[in-house]
């Protein structure tokens, strides 16, 4: 370290840049249910409020070169990847413009340069993928790692058991992070699960397993970037549960009132945006104004985006019968 | 008759077994609590209670193969698999123990099992949510496969399925929960592997399942308009294949499509042409075609979606088609 006030000063541009990220996802999802509701988007739309701090914790304390890789309830995470908002809107739209050229839609996001490696609508699917991925890595020497995030319910698939073996096996740089937003649809996670703790559920695999606040950017942050070190220095897996909550339902059709009133309106007070607001400020790392800044400047960027999508062109019908082979 | 949804027909199919028999019950994903995803299980947790109406974690083959299990010693599980793109999570136990163990020890034991899994695609979600799976169940002896396109035939075929003492794999189309339809009041099964004329034609035999029965209806009233007369033969399931009423209705006509949501290639329209051409080819004035799905993995723009599934206008076109020979 050089200078301490540069450090602060470079720290509190990370910071900030943070609370940048968590907005603009905020104000993404937010924007959706309208535009569902004018038929702009169809399919399945699972949103991802409530939830950004373990996304934007994970993106930052990792490379730009390190892999994500994630479940359906992904916009969050690709957004956080760096991903601008605009290709993952007209994704929504069906876009040729979109991600995954409109063929994806919300639940399959995707973008190879900036490593994101999908968005997969089924439970527990993508994790060994992510294993694959980590043992690319490996056998290529490379000094990257692979983020593979997913819900509490992935943990109770054969599949999650099976990956997290071929993890530690092979102890590939793999840092699994479980979404512990406590609903699986409508079942609550003491319902579906015999290990309530699903942080215990690596000890099987003698992997560490760890707990953190998924409501805290910043434990989220320190957390990653300990099991990424573990990984990068060769030490293998990590298992992480961010407990979190998602502010709404399971997807677009559903009203969640499976959950008490009450228990919304707490976890609306541990919303992980203004908190971390209130911090910045409290620290003296921003004023309330350079805030509000931000987040007029993130509405304009979504905005941007929602125009983007709308003026972006519809696939040809053409592409119907593209990319099923390299060669046809 | 009342008219109902086929959504409350398959529930008081469920219903009604459950109630005639304790050794009935159903499992799956967000079955009690949350009554069913596409709300089909409504009201039953409440009547039944928990220890029959029992919400699993999301561990398909687990709970598939427990209901396997259950049904090997003398329960009559119906397991629901929220929709068949989950089912596939469940093929191994679904091939390689439901559909075998019969045969596989002798006939010494039955598998009185149902599985119920919606399917289907039309509502843009994607490559991982939009499989029709028949052709691959059919594909499998020691399965029954039954697909239903209208409420009445949705209750009277469940409620043989559960009492079946084979295990049965029943289809119901994401598509056409909402769909009304007059059904019967009071007792009533409808036997499994019998095929039914749903409009009697003598041009031209359309042979389909599930949603595209509807699209094969609205293409033989449009088609009546242009003078061609069409049967549409909803086979309501794939194993019992009715193999007589195909041969009847090919043998009056002359000419045969299928019409289905299954890929193309390795669809079972091709298997129902080949049953054709063995049994009724001497009847044919006409190769056997057929529609079905662009062999595509689904994509989820609206416009490309709905050009890969079979539609009236493409429909229409191959009967106009198979009428030129
Ligand atoms: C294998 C499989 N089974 C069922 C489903 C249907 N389904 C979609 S999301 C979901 C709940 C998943 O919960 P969780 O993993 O906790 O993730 P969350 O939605 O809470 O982010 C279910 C059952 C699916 N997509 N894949």
């Amino acid at each position: 370290m050089k200078d301490k006030k540069e450090a602060t000063q470079l720290q509190t541009q990370e910071l900030l840049a943070m609370y940048r990220d968590m907005v603009r996802i905020r104000e993404f999802e937010e924007a959706c249910p309208s535009l569902y509701s004018q038929g702009k988007m169809g399919g399945f739309l699972h949103l991802y409020s409530g939830q950004e701090a373990v996304g934007v914790g994970v993106a930052h304390a990792i490379h730009k070169d390190d892999y994500m890789i994630a479940a359906y309830r992904e916009h969050g995470l690709i957004l956080a990847k760096g991903t601008p908002p605009g290709p993952v809107m007209a994704e929504l739209f069906g876009k040729a413009t979109g991600v995954s050229r409109g063929k994806g839609g919300s639940m399959h996001m995707f973008d190879p340069e900036l490593r994101f490696m999908g968005g997969y609508g089924i439970v527990g699917g993508h994790l060994p993928l992510a294993v694959g991925m980590g043992y690319a890595i490996q056998y290529q020497q490379k000094d990257e790692v692979v983020v593979c995030l997913f819900g509490d319910g992935a943990t109770n698939q054969g599949v999650f058991h099976e990956a997290m073996n071929l993890a530690a096996l092979y102890q590939v740089p793999v840092v699994f992070v479980c979404e512990n937003n406590m609903y699986g649809i409508g079942t609550a996670v003491g319902r579906a699960s015999a290990v309530e703790q699903l942080y215990k559920k690596s000890c099987a695999y003698e992997t560490p397993g760890v707990k953190v606040d998924g409501m805290d950017v910043l434990k989220v942050y320190e957390e990653v970037r300990q099991a990424v070190h573990r990984a990068r220095a060769g030490e293998g897996p990590t298992y992480i549960e961010a407990l979190t909550y998602r502010f709404r339902g399971h997807s677009i059709s559903d009203p969640g009132t499976y959950r008490s009133e009450q228990e919304k309106k707490l976890w609306k007070e541990r919303d992980p945006i203004p908190n971390f607001g209130r911090w910045l400020v409290a620290e003296g790392k921003a004023s309330e104004d350079e805030l509000k800044k931000i987040d007029a400047e993130e509405k304009q960027l979504i905005e941007e985006a929602i125009r983007f999508a709308e003026e972006s062109p519809d696939p040809g019908p053409e592409e119907l019968w593209t990319d099923v082979y390299v060669q046809s | 008759m009342p008219l109902i949804t086929c959504r409350d027909a398959i529930n008081q199919a469920l219903r009604e077994e459950m109630e005639r028999d304790p050794n009935v019950l159903i499992m799956g994903e967000d079955v009690a609590l949350y009554e069913g995803s596409f709300k089909v299980t409504k009201g039953l947790l409440a009547k039944f209670g928990e220890k029959r109406v029992i919400d699993t974690p999301i561990s398909e083959a687990g709970f598939t193969g427990m209901g396997c299990g259950a049904a090997m010693v003398g329960l009559r599980p119906i397991v629901e698999l929220m929709t068949v793109n989950f089912g596939i999570l469940a093929l191994d136990q679904i091939m390689n123990n439901v559909a075998v163990i019969r045969y596989m020890f002798g006939g010494k034991v039955k598998v009185p099992l149902t599985i119920r899994s919606p399917g289907g695609a039309g509502n843009q979600l994607g490559a991982q949510h939009s499989h029709s799976i028949e052709a691959m169940l059919m594909h499998c002896p020691g399965l029954r496969v039954v697909v239903p396109s209208v409420p009445a035939d949705a209750k009277g075929l469940l409620k043989s399925a559960i009492r079946s003492d084979d295990p049965v794999f029943f289809v119901e189309h994401e598509g056409l929960y909402g769909v009304k339809g007059e059904v019967p009041e009071g007792e009533y099964t409808i036997p499994l592997g019998v095929a039914d004329v749903k409009r009697a034609g003598k041009d031209v035999t359309l042979i389909c399942l599930s949603k595209m029965v509807y699209v094969c209806l609205d293409a033989a009233e449009k088609l009546a308009e242009e003078g061609i007369d069409a049967e549409v033969l909803d086979l309501r399931g794939l194993n019992p294949l009715d193999v007589p009423a195909i041969v009847d209705s090919v043998t009056k006509t002359g000419r045969a499509l299928t019409v289905e949501e299954c890929w193309l290639t390795g669809g079972w329209g091709g298997e129902i042409a080949a049953v054709i051409m063995e049994h009724a080819f001497d009847a044919l004035a006409a190769p056997v075609l057929r529609v079905a799905s662009a062999d595509v993995p689904m994509p989820y723009n609206k416009a490309l979606e709905q050009a890969a599934i079979p539609d009236v206008g493409r429909v229409m076109a191959r009967v106009r088609e198979v009428m030129k020979y």
